[in-house]
C-alpha cells in the first residue's frame, strides 16, 4: 500500500523516466497533442512542463448501462503507445472491468479513493443511468443513480465517456424501456428537483452535483486519442477544455466528419457510390447515398483516425453512422441517406391519397346535391310578381 | 431539444404531417374542380376537344412575341426562376434519393456545381422579381399578402438549401433541419394558395383549348 502511494505521488515525468520513455518521444507526444487540440506550437514546452510536473490524478470510472465497448476501445487501441503511458500514469482507482479487486474490496477502493481525494478526483462515467426503476441496473446493490450522485458530489470534473453517458445512447433509444438518461440530463433533473423521492442519496450531496463541470466525449465508442487528449488538457491546465454547445471539447468535435472527409471532393462533384460494390465504391466515391451521416456528425474520426491512425469507417467503405451525435439510433436506417425521411412515406402517401379521394368524391356529391336542391327550390319570378312591388 | 433531435423530428413526424396535408389538399382541390361538372354542350362538335386542349397546353407554355415585347422582364424572369426551381428540386442528387424513396424509381442527377449555379441564379431572380413587384405600381396594387407569403415560402427552401449545402452560419444538423422544415412549410401551404397553379395551369390551359377545339376554331 505504501509502495502504491509512493507510485501515486510520482510526477508524470518521474513515471516516464522510470519506464524508459525518451524525452524526444515525450515531446513528440506533446507536439501531437498540441496540434490535435489546435494549440499554437509555442504551447508545446508549456504542455511538456506541466505534464512532467503533474501528479497522477485519481480517476474513478463508473460503468452503468453500457456494453464495455468504450473500455474495449480504450484498452485495445492503446497497446504499447505513449498514450497508454499517460493513461497508466493516472491513478485509476475504480473500474469494474479493469480492476483486480472484486466484491466488497472493489467498493472499498472506490470509497477510499473518494475519501482521500474528495473534491479532486476525476469521475469518468460510461453508460446511461436508468430512473424508471432503479433496480434495472445496480452495482453491489447500489443503483446507478445513487452511485453516480454520491461519487459525482466529490468530483473535480465529470467526463461522460461514450454516447450512452453523453446523450443516453442505445438504452435511451425509442421507446427507452428503462427510462435511461445521460449524465447531463440527470444533473439537469437534480437541478429541477425532478429526482426527489427517486434517489435515496442525501439531497444535500445530490445538490452539490449541479455545479460540476461536465465534459462529454461521445462516440460509440469514443476515439482513444480524444480521451487522452481531454485528460492531457486537464493535467496541463488544471481546467476543462473549450466545449461546444453539447459539452464536447471543440478541439476534437469542432468540425464535422464531412468537412474533414477525404471523399468530400466527390460529394462536391456529385460522384456517389450507389451500392457497396459498384464502380463508384471501388473508386472511393462519396458514400452519401449509402446513408453516410458524416454531414451532420461532429467528431475527429477523419483526422485522428482509429487503430493507431490506420483508418476510419469511411476509409473502409462504410458510411458514418453518426454515433457521436444525440439520438443517432433514432435517426432512421443507417443505410438510408440523410435526405430520406425516417417515416414510411410511400405508405403515408397511398393512405392519404385514398382518404383524400374518398373525401373529395363525398364533397363533390354534397356540392351536386346542393346544386340540385337549389334548382328544385328555385321559384320563377314573373312580370306580375315584379309589378306587385 | 438538440439539433439532431430537431433534425430527426423534421425527417420523421413533421414530414409525415406535411405529406398528409399536401397530398390530401391537392387531391381534394383537384377533385373539387372536376366534380363541379359542366352542362352538356348541345351544339354539334366541329372538332376535337382533346387536340385543341393539348395544343393549347403546349402553345401557352411558350410566350408570343407581342407579350414578350410588352412584358419582357416578367416573362424572362419567370422562365428563369421556374427553370431554376426545376433543376434544384428535381436534379440534385440528395433530392432524387427522396423521390426514389417515394415513387420507387429515380433518374440521373446533374453535377452538383451546376445545380449550385442554378440555385444562385434562382435566388437572384426571385429577389429581382420581388423588387419588380414592389416598384411596379400596378403590380403592387394587385398584390395581396398571400403573394408575398408564397414568394417568401418559395425562396426560403432555396436559400436554406444553399446554406445547408455550403454549411453557412450554423451547425450542419441545424441547417439541414431548417432546410427540410422550410420545404415542409411550403408543402403545407401549397394546396391552399396560388401555388396550386403547378397543377391547375394544365387543367386551365386544356379547358381553354378544348372550348376552341369543340368549335373547330384555332386554339
Amino acid at each position: 500500500m505504501t509502495n502504491n502511494k509512493n507510485l501515486q505521488n510520482r510526477t508524470l515525468g518521474e513515471a516516464m523516466q522510470s519506464q524508459g520513455i525518451s524525452r524526444r518521444s515525450f515531446l513528440k507526444f506533446c507536439a501531437a497533442t498540441a496540434s490535435m487540440m489546435a494549440l499554437p506550437p509555442s504551447m508545446i514546452p508549456a504542455i511538456a512542463e506541466a505534464l512532467e510536473k503533474a501528479r497522477k490524478p485519481s480517476v474513478i470510472w463508473l460503468s452503468f448501462q453500457e456494453c464495455t465497448g468504450c473500455t474495449e476501445s480504450l484498452t485495445r487501441s492503446h497497446t504499447a503507445t505513449l498514450e497508454n503511458l499517460i493513461f497508466d500514469s493516472i491513478s485509476l482507482d475504480y473500474h469494474h472491468t479493469l480492476q483486480a479487486a472484486s466484491g466488497e474490496a472493489a467498493e472499498e477502493a472506490r470509497e477510499e479513493a473518494m475519501k482521500e481525494n474528495w473534491g479532486k478526483y476525476l469521475l469518468v462515467v460510461d453508460g446511461s443511468i436508468p430512473i424508471k426503476d432503479l433496480g434495472y441496473s445496480t452495482v453491489a446493490g447500489i443503483s446507478n443513480l445513487d452511485m453516480f450522485l454520491e461519487t459525482a458530489a466529490g468530483a473535480a470534473a465529470i467526463i461522460s465517456m461514450g454516447t450512452c453517458a453523453a446523450f443516453g445512447g442505445i438504452p435511451h433509444a425509442h421507446p427507452n424501456p428503462t427510462g435511461s438518461y445521460s449524465v447531463y440530463d440527470i444533473i439537469k433533473m437534480v437541478k429541477n428537483a425532478e429526482l426527489d423521492g427517486i434517489s435515496s442519496t442525501d439531497s444535500n450531496i445530490a445538490n452539490s452535483v449541479i455545479d460540476k463541470p461536465v465534459i462529454t466525449v461521445p462516440g460509440c465508442p469514443p476515439i482513444p486519442v480524444v480521451i487522452t487528449g481531454v485528460l492531457t488538457h486537464y493535467l496541463t491546465f488544471g481546467s476543462i477544455p473549450d466545449l461546444d454547445h453539447l459539452g464536447r471539447p471543440k478541439a476534437f468535435y469542432g468540425q464535422s466528419i464531412h468537412d474533414r472527409c477525404y471523399r468530400r471532393p466527390f460529394y462536391d462533384k456529385g460522384l456517389f457510390a450507389e451500392t457497396f460494390d459498384d464502380e463508384g465504391a471501388k473508386k472511393g466515391w462519396c458514400l452519401y447515398k449509402l446513408g453516410c451521416k458524416g454531414p451532420t456528425t461532429y467528431n475527429a474520426c477523419a483526422t485522428t483516425k482509429w487503430n493507431n491512425g490506420t483508418s476510419f469507417p469511411i476509409e473502409s467503405g462504410a458510411p458514418c453512422l453518426g454515433c457521436s451525435e444525440p439520438d443517432f439510433w433514432d435517426g432512421g436506417s443507417f443505410y438510408k441517406a440523410l435526405s430520406i425521411p425516417t417515416i414510411d412515406i410511400p405508405s403515408t402517401a397511398v393512405y392519404t391519397a385514398a382518404g383524400a379521394a374518398a373525401a373529395g368524391v363525398a364533397l363533390g356529391a354534397l356540392n351536386k346535391n346542393k346544386k340540385s336542391n337549389a334548382i328544385k327550390e328555385h321559384i320563377k319570378t314573373t312580370i306580375d310578381d315584379l309589378e306587385k312591388e | 431539444m438538440s439539433e439532431i433531435e430537431f433534425l430527426n423530428w423534421v425527417r420523421g413526424p413533421a414530414f409525415e404531417i406535411a405529406t398528409v396535408i399536401f397530398i390530401a389538399g391537392v387531391i381534394i382541390r383537384i377533385l373539387e374542380i372536376f366534380l363541379l361538372g359542366r352542362k352538356t354542350n348541345l351544339a354539334k362538335p366541329k372538332g376535337s376537344e382533346m387536340s385543341g386542349g393539348l395544343h393549347t397546353i403546349a402553345s401557352r407554355s411558350l410566350p408570343d412575341k407581342y407579350s414578350l415585347k410588352r412584358s419582357s422582364f416578367k416573362i424572362i424572369s419567370g422562365y428563369i426562376f421556374h427553370l431554376g426551381l426545376l433543376v434544384t428540386i428535381f436534379f440534385f442528387a440528395p433530392h432524387i434519393l427522396l423521390f426514389k424513396e417515394i415513387f420507387g424509381f429515380g433518374w440521373p442527377s446533374l453535377p452538383t456545381p451546376i445545380v449550385d449555379a442554378f440555385a444562385v441564379v434562382t435566388i437572384i431572380t426571385l429577389i429581382a422579381v420581388l423588387i419588380h413587384r414592389l416598384r411596379d405600381s400596378v403590380l403592387k396594387f394587385l398584390s395581396s399578402a398571400e403573394d408575398y407569403l408564397i414568394w417568401f415560402l418559395t425562396i426560403l427552401p432555396i436559400i436554406t438549401g444553399y446554406m445547408a449545402f455550403h454549411r453557412i452560419g450554423m451547425t450542419a444538423p441545424a441547417l439541414l433541419a431548417i432546410h427540410i422544415l422550410s420545404v415542409e412549410l411550403l408543402l403545407i401551404v401549397f394546396p391552399f394558395t396560388k401555388l396550386m397553379h403547378a397543377f391547375t395551369l394544365i387543367i386551365a390551359r386544356w379547358y381553354n383549348g378544348a372550348i376552341s377545339g369543340y368549335r373547330g376554331v384555332q386554339s
